[in-house]
């Protein structure tokens, strides 16, 4: 049924996110998922690419344990997140860090104590070994000037690398990145997509990098999956994909409102919105 | 249809009824469930007594200009009122009883927390609302730790702490106001009105009550605010509803609670 471009990379043991199947609706009317499946590999850096509004948000919060499939099974970093109470969930994020796609910044705290955030919770670390330590972060997002600059005070991609900061705090096995690129100028782009990359293979990370931004997403993946309408309609990996000419690939190249995604949400008729039929008709 | 128009629309009415009063019922019981385990999940809140330490400031520091300047008026129109009536009886030195006890009794308490509920417990509740809203509650979850103990249970802490406080000096300053105007106004004999003051108040009876009073007020206060500020829907409309929620909900919970508190308090037909 799935026009795949490669075959499915069978699940192994070492195989870190383990997706079958697994569907979901914010409520029952409206599914947003259908029986996604996705393996991905320890070490890898696996891209998830779709227009907005498809589905790749919510994919993201279902391999985080935020959202329950109602159907099919998540197991993520050797444990079925559908057994899992929530004290277990919790134990396993704290192998787990999340690049927001607003950034999601404590407000009320400087950058410096927003990546030293997790370390006062979690470490009994000395302070200045801390201050230390998110300095570390910072500068490796670039941004070690702007410490102790409050959120308020960041611009949007500063912000995004704060965040980012943040999320690698505690150098957690498995990254998941929702939109890393968008809001970021070429330069800091450039810099963020190869951190990200470099930071994978560093620190024997895994990641999964949701994005619009195909260039540089292809430039740093492994592998992709490509979500249209709540279903995983291509993957391989990237030199593959651009060999094979895929339709949903190519569109997504050209930006093309044709093809085989749809441009509109599902929505009744035309006529109907605009009451044609009965002025008409 | 075969029904009638007068009993269907009867069966509507009382349908919708029913619905909202048991909507309601549901969110009490969900609150009540909220609060046991904000309750039970405070260690992180008193062990780290920094943080709350640190929402005191916001919520008691930042409220003490407003409640100041507010006793202060309020003793001062006591004492020119209770002038105008006791000059009849020509009890006027008794101007001090009368002052204290209302300040310490009844308005100290009731009005420290009207006003603490639309200084404080409105922004507690924006501020939890936003954090949600822009998805820093997400983030802390996700870091794996639990916002209602990390950022919930300090703030509620703060405003039980915060609010007797507060009514204490909202009290102490209305006493003030009052001699301002009994004294050197209008001329009362100092020592009359503070020995008079003095001999009627009675500790366990007028002050304690007053605590007490300001103490369930500060629960009843600092509850409804974390709890409308978590359970506001993440957008902006939904954090301004749920910031008048609070004092709307506060507020009509302060006067119930009074009026039941002094209906325990002080008819117990023991003569005062
Ligand atoms: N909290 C929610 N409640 C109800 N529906 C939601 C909620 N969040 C998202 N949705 C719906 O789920 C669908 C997928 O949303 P999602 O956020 O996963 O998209 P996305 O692929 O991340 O889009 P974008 O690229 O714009 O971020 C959308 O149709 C959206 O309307
Ligand atoms: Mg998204």
């Amino acid at each position: 049924m799935q026009p795949c471009v490669s075959g499915l990379p069978v699940a192994t043991r070492s195989s870190i996110v383990e997706i079958d199947q697994v569907s979901f609706g914010y409520d029952a009317a409206r599914p947003v998922l259908h029986g996604i499946n996705l393996t991905i590999e320890r070490g890898s850096v696996v891209g998830i690419m779709g227009q907005s509004g498809c589905g790749k948000t919510t994919l993201l919060r279902i391999i985080a344990g935020w959202l329950k499939a109602s159907a099919g099974s998540a197991r993520v970093l050797g444990e079925n997140l559908n057994e899992l109470d929530e004290a277990r969930i919790f134990a396993l994020r704290r192998k787990m860090g999340m690049l927001f796609q607003f950034g999601a910044l404590f407000t009320d705290m400087s950058a410096a104590e927003n990546v030293a955030f997790q370390m006062r919770e979690h470490t009994n670390l000395p302070e200045e070994l801390i201050r230390d330590l998110a300095m570390l972060k910072l500068e490796s997002v670039g941004l070690r000037g702007a410490a102790d600059l409050m959120p308020s005070a960041l611009s949007g991609g500063m912000a995004r690398r704060v965040a980012l900061a943040r999320a690698i705090a505690l150098d957690p096995q498995l990254m998941l990145y929702d939109e890393p690129f968008t809001g970021l100028d070429p330069i800091a782009l450039g810099v963020i997509a190869r951190l990200i990359r470099r930071l994978n293979d560093s620190l024997g990370q895994t990641s999964i990098v949701v994005s619009h931004d195909l260039a540089e997403c292809f430039d740093i993946v492994d592998y992709v999956y490509f979500v249209s309408a709540g279903r995983i309609v291509a993957h391989g990996t990237p030199a593959d994909l651009r060999r094979s000419g895929h339709p949903f690939v190519h569109q997504f190249v050209q930006g093309e409102p044709d093809g085989p995604i749809p441009f509109h949400y599902p929505a009744p008729g035309y006529g109907a919105d605009l009451a044609l039929e009965r002025a008409g008709g | 249809m075969a029904e009638g128009g007068p009993v269907a629309d009867l069966r509507q009415g009382l349908e919708r009824l029913g619905r909202t009063f048991t909507a309601k019922i549901w969110r009490l019981g969900f609150a009540a469930r909220f609060l046991a385990y904000l309750v039970l999940h405070s260690g992180v809140a008193l062990r780290r007594f920094g943080l709350t330490i640190r929402e005191i400031y916001f919520a008691g520091v930042l409220s003490l200009i407003i409640i100041l300047i507010s006793g202060l008026f309020v003793g001062m129109v006591l004492g020119l009122q209770g002038y105008e009536t006791l000059q009849r009886y020509g009890s006027s030195e008794a101007l001090g009883i009368l002052v204290a006890l209302s300040l310490v009794r009844e308005l100290g308490p009731v009005v420290a927390g009207l006003l603490f509920a639309s200084r404080a417990g409105s922004a507690i509740t924006a501020e939890i609302g936003l954090m949600k809203a822009t998805e820093q509650i997400a983030a802390m979850e996700m870091m794996a730790v639990d916002p209602i103990a990390r950022v919930v249970a300090p703030r509620f802490w703060a405003g039980v702490i915060s609010m007797p406080l507060l009514a204490a000096l909202f009290s102490a300053m209305g006493i003030f106001g009052g001699y301002l105007v009994a004294v050197p106004l209008i001329g009362v004999d100092q020592g009359a009105f503070w020995s008079q003051m003095q001999a009627s108040v009675d500790v366990r009876e007028d002050i304690l009550n007053g605590v007490i009073k300001s103490i369930v007020f500060g629960i009843a206060v600092s509850w409804i605010a974390v709890f409308e500020g978590y359970d506001a829907p993440p957008t902006a409309e939904g954090v301004s509803g749920a910031t008048t929620r609070t004092v709307v909900t506060s507020s009509l919970a302060i006067l119930a609670l009074d009026f039941v508190l002094t209906a325990l308090m002080f008819t117990g037909g023991n003569g005062r």
